[in-house]
């Protein structure tokens, strides 16, 4: 009974990994390129691209096929002598910015960019006076 | 000191603003909480032209798919799917129906193998008139597709009109209708 219980178990356990497909991963999902210049360059790339299905992870993170699929595209773009930011730009026209974790200065992001920099000759400018202003007094 | 005193009011003024910046800090957050997080990635092609590409037949009975199958005439339906894949076994009744009502539908299977996908297409139907296989998902890139079921509708000039993210429910096969009457402008 109890090794019935088991096998049910593993059974409910496996079902999940029936819902994939069955194709094998992609021949560059997991297969690095032989090029280590080019395999370093690809890496970079993955790392700052997001998984669109995982979207927590990026793709050099997810075991998601379709994450796999997107490394293969990636690697065998990068030896094919492609630009790895001409490749960020073809997902970005595709899938939007949120593809990309590399942030960019865009219409509506530059607010996040330009904030810091205008606290900042904020704050160089309150100090200055009350430095001046303190070291007059005195 | 020798620093003059500010005006009270101002003084009263500046008092409550971390207070203010914090109350308008507490409503971001809360709008962020209380909002539904939109987990779909949509595509930013529509409006845009078809991406080319030519993929090879998924099964015998049906002729491949490249991005010339889409020119001419009238608006028709591109469907991103799988054998595999839970939602599109659901959504196939309304593609019958949608092929019922004489809207032409073209299949991108993704990741599939033949005899999979010729069982899937045994048990729930075929109302493709071209499937491609796309292997490594290089389509399924190419369109900013995310997930399984999709469906573009294409229109007669090779544009995507629009896109649809999961399977196709009853309750939208008039609307699906619908936008390609509006793709035939």
């Amino acid at each position: 009974m109890i090794r019935f219980l088991c096998a049910l178990l593993l059974g409910l356990a496996i079902m999940p990994v029936a819902a994939q497909d069955k194709l094998p991963p992609a021949p560059y999902a997991y297969r690095q390129l032989d090029d280590p210049a080019k395999e370093a360059r690809a890496k970079a790339l993955m790392e700052t691209l997001r998984c669109v299905q995982c979207q927590g992870q990026s793709i050099a993170d997810s075991d998601a096929p379709i994450a796999g699929d997107m490394r293969n595209q990636v690697r065998l773009r990068i030896d094919a002598g492609e630009d790895p930011e001409a490749i960020r730009q073809w997902l970005v026209d595709r899938y939007g910015d949120y593809v990309s974790y590399a942030p960019r200065v865009t219409a509506t992001t530059w607010p996040l960019f330009a904030a810091p920099l205008l606290l900042l000759a904020f704050a160089f400018m309150v100090l200055r006076r009350r430095l001046i202003r303190g070291g007059g007094g005195a | 000191m020798s620093e003059p005193t500010p005006p009270v009011s101002l003084r009263r003024w500046t008092l409550w603003l971390p207070l203010g910046v914090f109350a308008g800090f507490v409503i971001l957050f809360l709008i962020g909480l209380l909002r539904p997080a939109e987990r779909e990635v949509r595509s930013a092609l529509i409006g845009k032209p078809l991406p080319e590409f030519a993929l090879p037949q998924a099964i015998p009975e049906r002729p491949g798919l490249a991005t010339a199958d889409f020119r001419g005439g009238k608006p028709r339906l591109l469907n991103v799917f799988a054998s595999w894949c839970v939602p599109c076994a659901v959504e196939a009744p309304q593609l019958a129906a949608l092929k019922q009502a004489g809207v032409e539908i073209h299949g991108v299977a993704v990741r599939d193998k033949r005899e999979d996908l010729e069982r899937f297409l045994a048990r729930h139907g075929n109302p493709f008139a071209r499937i491609g296989a796309d292997e490594v998902s290089k389509v399924q890139f190419a369109l900013g597709s995310s997930g399984y079921p999709e469906s573009f509708i294409v229109d007669g000039r090779g544009v995507i009109r629009y896109q649809h993210i999961g399977e196709i429910r009853p309750d939208q096969v008039e609307m699906i209708l619908t936008k390609l009457k509006e793709a035939e402008q």
